[in-house]
This record gives structure tokens, C-alpha cells and sequence, in this order.
């Protein structure tokens, strides 16, 4: 996957879990939880949905790796999405 | 209209799934009511027919209002029946609108999936998201071409559909309504009058506050805080997700819940309702959740039978209530039922959240942030993860010395974690 694949994916899954949220609002540098108020149950069903659309697994222990957009582009890149 | 919960008063029916002839299980979703909160998922409470509908699309009633009338199948319904009405059966059963019954147990019929009408009447594609925004816009669903899932109306749609210089449709007159309860719901008749989000927040905010200051007025409540080592409920967790897939991966709130289920067994004067001042302890453990809304506002849905899940259970239970709740719909049997309420404010920082209890129900527990602090044991002192359980419960039911050892049966049962 591109950097932008893995963003256009993170972001529509994003949508789908807070759907209030506008994309281009989305600071890609900022944490996630921070921008959208994600709980840990929402933001573990975004964890879910990107390991369906990839096939990636994500140990619990990575989960701050994918804090922020850019961080997510960053592991997925690195775990070959 | 079913009470769902004790801060509401009225509510609006925005959909008929069946009609008069159909037959109607227990359990089966017959109707969709809009109310402050949230948008209701109206299950029936007997199995039969439906005769009448007696309160169209689009009108708002209290409270206590005969919606339709179902001809009884069982007999066994018959001590449900008002005496006045000898031989329909009411859906539901009328309640004053003031004081909260009892609600009914909770429902065993399996029930239909999700989307689909229990009857055969076609039904719009469209996500409870789209509709609301649909209805927010004054868009006629009827007329928007779907792009989604097997043609599903997505909020996309919708918007774009509201921008489109087409005419608007008219909201549905109320003498248009009337035939309609007759026959199949047409998709023009599904959209209710708008209500602006801001009016909503409004009228939510207002039903909070009547039913916490009666909360206030009414229960004479204690409180109690008791600080919890998380270590081995927090390290068995991890070890255990470790071994799990993402999507099968447990939080510690499934911990907090399953917990407070099992200690209920000792103590069930902190689970069930207290009207007009008699408590009457549950079997059922329903546990009501506090679950606050994107826009603003809170929401308790219950999470039945907690004592009786495996913690894969109730986390899936707890997954699938967070998932309705954000979609803005709501069973009623989960909004109606809950025996004790939960409330978790440790994912916004904070320490310690001492509730206000949730009428008729007599106890709420509360937990904070989970919080590495210095924990001194044995003469040692060392660092460990401690939350703050607090109890905030109803003296006409418990004292606080029970009260004492519920919060003490809390904290052990989490000390094994492996036994929940």
C-alpha cells in the first residue's frame, strides 16, 4: 500500500467509528484520541478494522506507534501493508 | 410508549415495522421511537397479532400511551391485562409517566437481525446516521438514489441530496398519517419533523437534570471510596491479550463489569429498584453502562446477564452496546432494564467519580483513572497501578457497612483476575 492508501484507509475507518469527524480537519501529527475523543473501546475497534483491511496483526504493545495518522502510515509502512 | 429509562417523558414513534394482521413474537422489533436520547428500537413484550395502531408516525405522546393493540396468543399474559381492556393486549403495558415501574424482565425471544423488519414490509436502506441527518435537513429519504451497501442511503447521499436544488418534500401532514398505520409504511412517511441538534441538546439536557434532581430529592444516598491494586487484574490482562487476535483482545472495563456482577451475588440489596420507597432486589444482574454521546449528553444502556457471561461474552456485549449507542440506536429492553449502573470517567483523567444514582435502581458504582502510585504492603513500598472504586448507593435498600464490604468483594474478586 501507498502512504496515501494507508491514510485514505485509517481516516474511512476513523469515519466509520466517529462519524462526526471531517477528515480534513484530521492533524495528521496530533493524537487520534485527542482530535476525535476516541475511548479505548473506540480506538481498539480502529485497531480491529485495520487489521481486517490488511491482515496485519498489531500487538497491544504497539497500539502507541499508531497514535496519530502520521504515526499509523509510519508502522503500516514498516509492517508492509 | 415503554418508560426507557427514568428521565424520559415522551417519546416520538418515527416508524411502524409491522402492521395490522401481522403476527408479532416476543422480542421482535415492532416499532422505532425517537426520544431525547437516543432512537429506540421498540421490542414487544408479548407474542401475538397486531390489531390496531393506535399512535401514528410522526406523533409525539408520553409516557404510559397505548401504542398498538396486539391480540394476545398466550394466556399466561392475562394478569398483564388491564381489567379494563378485556380482550386486546396492550403494547406496552401502561405506566405512569411519573414514578417508574419495575421494568419487565428481560427478553428471552431471539431476536430478528439487525436492518431487517420483522415483517415482510419493505424496508429503505438507510444507517441510522443518515437518517437522522436526513431528517435533520428536511431531505425525503424516498427520493435519494443510494450509493452504499445494496443501494444503501449513506450520509453522503443525504447531504448531497440536501444541496440538490430538487423541491424539498413537505413533512409528512398529520392527516396523511392516519391511512398509513393501515398499510405498509412508505418511505416519505419515515420522515418526522426535523428536530435541530440544538434543540435536541436542549431537551436532552432537561431530561437529565428533572431525573437527577429527583435522584437528589428522593434517594437518600451514601458514599463510600476504596482504593484497588490493579497489578494482577493489569498483568493478567496483558499477558492474556498477548496471546489474543486485536479482535479478540479484552479491556479492563469487561474486568470492572464482570466483577461488580459477581460480587452482586453477596449482595443484593445493591441490585434492583426501589419505587415508592419498597426495594425490591433483581435475579437479573443487568448492568447499566454509562456511555457518553458524541454530541454531548449520557446514555445507560444495560448489558444483561453479566453474572452469567464469560468475560469474551460481555466484552462483546459491551461492543456491540458502544457501537448502538454511537449509531444513535438503542434496543428498549437495554435501555429500560438495568439493575445497577456503572460509570467509568478514568478514560478522561480523572480520579474518582461519585454518581448520582439512577431511579429506580438503588446503587451505582463508579471507577477513576487507573493511576501507578506508590502502594505500600508488608512494610514495602513499591510502585502499582491503583483505581478508585467508589459506591454511591440508596439507604432506603443498604447501609454503609454493607456497602463497605460490596466495594471490599469488588476489590478481591479482582485480585483473581483468572476466576472472572
Amino acid at each position: 500500500m501507498t502512504d496515501d492508501e494507508i491514510k485514505a484507509l485509517v481516516l474511512s475507518e476513523l469515519g466509520k467509528i466517529a462519524p462526526e469527524t471531517y477528515p480534513s480537519q484530521i492533524d495528521p501529527t496530533v493524537e487520534l484520541r485527542e482530535q476525535v475523543d476516541l475511548d479505548s473501546m473506540d480506538f481498539l475497534n480502529l485497531m480491529i478494522a485495520i487489521n481486517e483491511a490488511t491482515g496485519i496483526e498489531i500487538p497491544e504493545a504497539d497500539y502507541p506507534q499508531l497514535a496519530t495518522l502520521d504515526g499509523c502510515v509510519r508502522y503500516l509502512r514498516s509492517r508492509k501493508a | 410508549m415503554p418508560s426507557l429509562g427514568a428521565d424520559m417523558e415522551a417519546g416520538t414513534v418515527v416508524e411502524w415495522l409491522v402492521k395490522p394482521g401481522d403476527p408479532i413474537k416476543r422480542g421482535d422489533i415492532i416499532a422505532i421511537v425517537d426520544t431525547e436520547k437516543a432512537t429506540i428500537e421498540v421490542e414487544a413484550w408479548e407474542t401475538g397479532t397486531l390489531e390496531q395502531v393506535l399512535v401514528p408516525v410522526g406523533e409525539k405522546v408520553p409516557v404510559g400511551t397505548v401504542l398498538a393493540l396486539i391480540q394476545g396468543a398466550a394466556a399466561e399474559a392475562a394478569q398483564a391485562r388491564p381489567p379494563a381492556q378485556a380482550r386486546p393486549e396492550v403494547v406496552p403495558a401502561p405506566k405512569p409517566p411519573v414514578v417508574t415501574a419495575p421494568p419487565p424482565p428481560p427478553l428471552l425471544a431471539p431476536k430478528p437481525p439487525r436492518g431487517r423488519p420483522p415483517a415482510g414490509a419493505p424496508r429503505l436502506r438507510i444507517s441510522p446516521l443518515a437518517k437522522r441527518i436526513a431528517q435533520e435537513l428536511a431531505v425525503d429519504v424516498s427520493k435519494v438514489q443510494g450509493t452504499g451497501p445494496d443501494g444503501a442511503i449513506t450520509r453522503a447521499d443525504v447531504e448531497r441530496a440536501a444541496k440538490a436544488p430538487a423541491p424539498k418534500a413537505p413533512t409528512a401532514p398529520p392527516q396523511a398519517v392516519a391511512p398509513a398505520a393501515a398499510e405498509a409504511p412508505k418511505p416519505a412517511e419515515r420522515v418526522r419533523p426535523a428536530i435541530a441538534p440544538q434543540e435536541r441538546q436542549a431537551m436532552m439536557r432537561r431530561a437529565i437534570a428533572a431525573a437527577m434532581a429527583r435522584s437528589k430529592r428522593e434517594i437518600p444516598h451514601y458514599y463510600l471510596a476504596a482504593h484497588i491494586d490493579m497489578s494482577r487484574a493489569m498483568g493478567w490482562l496483558q499477558s492474556e491479550n498477548l496471546k489474543r487476535p486485536v479482535a479478540n483482545r479484552l479491556l479492563y472495563s469487561v474486568l470492572l463489569l464482570k466483577a461488580v456482577a459477581l460480587a452482586i451475588r453477596e449482595f443484593p440489596e445493591m441490585n434492583g429498584f426501589c419505587t415508592d420507597g419498597v426495594f425490591r432486589p433483581s435475579d437479573a444482574v443487568h448492568i447499566g453502562v454509562a456511555i457518553s454521546l458524541r454530541e454531548g449528553g449520557l446514555i445507560a444502556p444495560a448489558i444483561h446477564d453479566v453474572n452469567r457471561k464469560s468475560l469474551e461474552e460481555v466484552m462483546d456485549s459491551l461492543r456491540a452496546l458502544v457501537k448502538r449507542v454511537r449509531a444513535g440506536v438503542l434496543r428498549s429492553s437495554e435501555i429500560a432494564d438495568a439493575t445497577i449502573t456503572i460509570t467509568s470517567l478514568g478514560e478522561e483523567g480523572v480520579e474518582t467519580v461519585f454518581g448520582i444514582i439512577y431511579p429506580p435502581q438503588v446503587a451505582l458504582v463508579g471507577f477513576g483513572k487507573i493511576i501507578e502510585q506508590p502502594w505500600a504492603m508488608n512494610g514495602m513500598v513499591g510502585a502499582r497501578p491503583v483505581i478508585k472504586a467508589t459506591l454511591s448507593a440508596d439507604h432506603r435498600a443498604s447501609d454503609g457497612h454493607r456497602g463497605a464490604l460490596f466495594l471490599a468483594k469488588i476489590d478481591r474478586l479482582l485480585q483473581t483476575p483468572e476466576k472472572l
